[in-house]
């Protein structure tokens, strides 16, 4: 299962393609430099809708050139999991795709389909001139880690590279780079090496990345070349660097799979300027939860599984920021279709929770809910759930008392309390309600 | 006012508001009130929109904000506000908060904002610190002391902060992460203790402008506060530096904590959790360890959120039974006057409306015409003259009916520069006024000799109609009372020289009305007036008033109501309006295009004809 949580804990950070990435460093090195470091933009991208002969044909160095496919989607150790090809020729790149493309693969733990490529010059270099480089953000700045090694076999960097702060108001340019990081390098190499760290840096801050590593770069008689390459970007910084970035993708992780209810959440989500999260754990789980906001739906997922029933969580999820009655709706509907789907004898919960609100209107958004709930009555029914409602805030007392009517005419059972109840007790119960045994 | 240093707020803090934020504003006030301040927290809002003052109430009564165009003008007019509460967009909330903290007056500033660069953020926390100064947020609610002060919309409603005895300092120093939680759990301490004395969250985003320990720290200072407690969160290294601080004897006070997202380890080992960049998957960053650090370092961690409350509880009781907490005697609840809308909301008060609408709605989450959402007039492909349908007739009228009126607008739309509207409008656009008193001084034109013979000419044919009036009877009985027959005549057409807006009209309603009896009736007027004297000819205007008549009374879609209605409340002359206000527009831009000097009418088209005075 791969899943990401949403609402208040926030995931700004995005990875971006290998190619993207480098594309990105060959337009804006030289601005960084002073035009002293260059990568060649000697990239191209393979998707199962790129025409091979265009693509060559805009691109004449492919033919000339030796050179270096790998897939792009973001996935890790792809030259020990044999997925890199190295020195060839374009038909035989092409060969080698074709035979990939679209294929299902296992990646560790993980299933997914190869359906983006990266090809690009191949550099004959020495395993002695490959170097380790990484940035990273933290708060008091941003921490550049530098190893005179580099390539797959690294090993642990963490432990082992020279590191160096630069703090978030300093100057790279005022930093000792050769002292702190580069002391294990031919001394010949140092200023060049040097040189590119610092353009690197300053393109990094400049342009709203909060990760990048490359590893390893190749030292060749051109200089430095990044050869593998990672990078994660701020994407709440693209109201400044969107012009910089160009059309940047963030794509999802390796083999990351949406269920279509998920999907459909997502794009719910992203119309809205309101939160609305789902994801689905466990479809025969017998505990739904309807949580809304971002830090208390967390805690109820938490709640259920800290009291003993993490396998019978059936999906997290979040709404908040006042969605409209009409995305409640939608919401709860998706929900409620996808827990009645397949009969439990022992019945199901749903819990629809919620802390003290600050300013989201109660009543309001359980109007969407209640509406959604009356169209499911007969499935509500026949899969013998019981609903378990705690919310407070703004106009708590109108939207209870509306769950409380719909209660007594619905015929599925609901119990509804107020901030007087803590907040997650209504799990406790909610979980007594649905013992693991058929009673 | 020299405040410890461990103290950000007390009762007399006032703050600067960043941002034209009402409803904050007064929510910020209310619990000013509540808490018997003697003055009003905000001392004045930023609004880069216009300067001036802002009315708000103070309890009963109402007071007036000043509001300043920059901050730099606020601030100097009100040094004493060392707090500046920040509302503007992820965009503007850098440099203003960057501006704020260079403001020496300025000590602390809550960024409320979400989706602020990391990088930003960042430079905002490290120019803070090396000012001494303190950010909260960013993407938070605040914060409050209770009893003194309170950011913006923290604590939520009124009758949330009196629940949660926010109007009073309890003995309960609070932080959290999350803004959104920040309330529920004032409500659990207040139900767990005497409630919170200052609770602030920090906000979610992966580098907080201030953080979890740095106000653990000044709740350590603080003598007032007794016990700590805070709500942590998966990810991140920051519950570590509490650690930390317990071991080495820094924090003493006790603190109930609890890190959430124990679910997490329910999902894979791919989430990414999203802070500060670090590998979420480290053993050290889950919530299961970090609880089992703090409570081996000696915090109070329940087992579960479940059992925050009755830890807090626990601790609370254990801080009272050895004396270190004094309960004091909660005096009566303060009443704050309810907000009038609020009051409503909640179906407390009630109050007859002055004003009654039942042809458009827009209050609720779409605009509404005649019930329709403005998406379904929109999508389902609604003409013009089926949104004059909904807004005059209160429904959608049939498609040849729709298509009728739409008809009449663009035959009516203009008459050339020479009629009375287009000249008046011409006069008005050439006098240097704007457009909308140009179309007006058109459209004044506008009645019994100006388009009027449109509404005249329906009542006065269905009238002879009706009466069952020949056509020579009408004629006679017009004639006696020394009226023209309105729509009858045109200046140049004539039975030889028609009109081909008559000819349109008359056309489309043979083919498309029910029946067009009216029509037929002026028509066999017509045949006499024109064999008098060819130019009486029924005319556009008469056209469109007696089609209209038909138009509803053939069609069951009208009653008899309406029908009358349309002649005596002027629908016929508003569609004269509509459709000619098209033309009218068209004039004034065609003469401020062609950049026309003011109208001066030509002497010599005027004939003077003065009086002899007298001199004497």
């Amino acid at each position: 299962m791969i899943a990401k949580i949403g609402g208040e804990i926030k995931v700004a950070q995005k990875a971006i393609r290998e190619y993207d990435g480098k594309r990105m460093l060959a337009r804006l090195i030289p601005d960084y430099s002073e035009g002293k470091v260059t990568i060649a933009d000697r990239y191209v991208q393979v998707t199962p809708k790129t025409d091979a002969e265009a693509l060559a044909g805009e691109n004449p160095w492919l033919a000339k050139t030796k050179l270096v496919v790998k897939p792009d989607q973001l996935m890790k150790r792809r030259g020990k999991g044999g997925l890199v090809l190295l020195n060839a020729d374009w038909s035989e790149a092409k060969k080698w795709i074709a035979e990939r493309l679209n294929k299902e693969i296992t990646v560790g733990t993980v299933n997914g389909v190869l359906d983006t490529f990266i090809v690009e010059p191949f550099v004959p270099h020495d395993q002695k001139d490959e170097y380790y480089f990484a940035i990273r953000s933290i708060r008091e700045g941003d921490e550049i880690l530098f190893y005179h090694e580099g390539g797959i076999n690294v090993g642990d960097v963490d432990a082992k590279a020279a590191k160096m702060t630069v703090g978030i108001l300093d100057d790279v340019d005022k930093a000792d780079v050769e002292g702190n990081l580069l002391g294990n390098v031919p001394s010949e190499r140092k200023t060049a090496l040097a040189q590119f760290v610092r353009a690197m840096f300053k393109l990094y801050a400049d342009n709203g990345f909060a990760y990048l590593e490359i590893n390893p770069i190749a030292f060749t008689s051109e200089g430095p070349i990044p050869l593998d390459l990672a990078a994660k970007l701020d994407d709440t910084a693209v109201f400044e660097c969107s012009a910089r970035w160009g059309g940047i993708e963030f794509p999802d992780s390796f083999g990351k799979m949406r269920a279509p209810e998920e999907e459909y959440i997502k794009s719910l989500d992203e119309k809205s300027g309101a939160s609305l999260k789902l994801t689905i754990i466990n479809p025969r789980g017998r505990v739904w939860t309807m949580v809304a906001g971002g830090g208390a739906s967390v805690i109820y997922a938490d709640t259920v599984v800290d009291l003993g029933y993490a396998g019978e969580l059936a999906n997290y999820g979040e709404y908040s920021g006042d969605p409209t009655t009409d995305e409640t709706y939608e919401y709860a509907k998706t929900l409620l279709d996808l827990m009645t789907r397949e009969k439990d004898p022992r019945g199901k919960v749903l819990i629809i929770g919620g802390g003290i609100a600050n300013f989201t209107d109660v009543a309001k958004t359980f109007t969407g809910i209640i509406k959604a709930l009356k169209e499911f009555r007969q499935k509500l029914i026949d899969n013998r759930v019981k609903i378990y409602v705690r919310r407070g805030g703004p106009n708590y007392v109108q939207g209870l008392k509306q769950m409380r009517e719909l209660g007594s005419t619905l015929g599925v059972p609901i119990e509804v309390y107020g901030p007087e109840t803590h907040m997650t007790r209504v799990v406790r119960m909610a979980l007594e309600a649905a013992p693991k045994e058929v009673a | 006012m020299a405040r410890p240093e461990y103290m950000l707020f007390d009762n007399t803090t006032t703050a600067i508001i960043y941002g034209y934020q009402q409803n904050a504003i007064q929510r910020m006030l209310d619990f000013d009130y509540a808490c018997g301040r003697k003055t009003p927290s905000v001392a004045a809002i930023v609004n880069t929109e216009r300067s001036g003052l802002h009315k708000v109430f103070f309890g009963k009564k109402e007071i007036l904000v000043p509001m300043y165009r920059t901050l730099a003008e606020a601030a100097s007019s009100h040094p004493s506000a060392d707090v500046m509460v920040n509302f503007a967009s992820f965009r503007s909330s850098y440099p203003t908060t960057k501006e704020a903290l260079g403001i020496g007056t300025i000590r602390t500033v809550a960024v409320i904002a979400e989706g602020i660069p990391e990088r930003r953020a960042k430079e905002l926390a490290e120019i803070a610190k090396q000012n001494g100064k303190w950010v909260i947020g960013p993407a938070t609610v605040g914060g409050l002391m209770a009893g003194a002060f309170k950011i913006g919309n923290t604590g939520g409603t009124i009758d949330n902060i009196l629940a949660s005895k926010l109007h009073r300092p309890g003995s309960v120093g609070f932080v959290s992460k999350s803004g959104g939680m920040s309330n529920e759990m004032n409500n659990i301490i207040s139900r767990s203790s005497d409630g919170v004395y200052e609770s602030i969250a920090i906000g979610g985003d992966a580098f907080p402008g201030s953080t979890l320990i740095e106000h653990l720290f000044r709740y350590e200072a603080n003598p007032d506060i007794k016990m700590m407690v805070c709500l942590g969160e998966v990810g991140g290294t920051e519950e570590y530096k509490i650690v930390e601080a317990m071991k080495s004897g820094k924090l003493t006070k006790p603190l109930v904590i609890w890190v959430t997202g124990t679910c997490a380890k329910m999902f894979s080992s791919g989430v990414q959790f999203g802070h500060a960049g670090a590998k979420a998957d480290g053993a050290e960053e889950t919530a299961d360890a970090k609880n089992k650090a703090l409570a081996e370092a000696g915090a109070y961690v329940p087992h579960s959120f479940d059992d925050f409350g009755d830890k807090i509880r626990e601790v609370y009781e254990g801080l009272t039974a050895k004396g270190k907490i004094i309960e004091k005697t909660e005096a009566p609840l303060p009443q704050v006057p309810e907000d009038f809308a609020a009051a409503l909301k909640a179906g407390k008060i009630r109050k007859s409306a002055n004003i009654i609408s039942t042809i458009s709605d827009d209050s609720g989450e779409e605009l509404l015409y005649a019930g329709y959402p403005i998406s379904h007039v929109i999508e389902k492909g609604f003409s013009l003259g089926d949104v004059v349908g909904l807004l005059w007739f209160k429904r959608k009228l049939p498609e040849y009916a729709s298509r009728f009126i739409e008809m009449v607008l663009k035959i009516t739309a203009d008459h050339g520069p020479c009629v009375s509207g287009a000249h008046n409008t011409i006069i008005g656009a050439r006098a240097g006024k704007d457009l909308m008193s140009s179309v007006a001084m058109g459209i004044l034109t506008i009645g019994p000799r100006f388009g009027g013979a449109i509404d005249d000419a329906a009542r006065y044919f269905s009238d002879a109609h009706d009466r069952g009036l020949t056509p020579k009877q009408f004629m006679d009985e017009m004639k006696a009372k020394g009226i023209n027959i309105p729509g009858i005549g045109h200046r140049v057409k004539s039975v030889q020289n028609p009109d081909m807006r008559v000819t349109l009209l008359k056309k489309y309603a043979k083919e498309n009305f029910p029946a067009t009896p009216i029509l037929d009736y002026a028509l066999e007027v017509e045949k006499l007036t024109t064999s008098k004297k060819n130019n009486l000819i029924l005319n556009v205007d008469g056209c469109i008033g007696i089609l209209f008549m038909d138009l509803m009374r053939t069609s069951e879609d009208f009653t008899a109501e309406e029908v009358k209605n349309v002649l005596d409340l002027g629908y016929l002359n508003g569609l004269f309006v509509l459709g000619r206000s098209i033309g009218m527009i068209g004039h004034y831009l065609d003469q401020k295009r062609l950049e026309q000097p003011l109208y001066r009418h030509p002497y010599d088209d005027v004939a003077y004809m003065l009086p002899e005075p007298n001199l004497e």
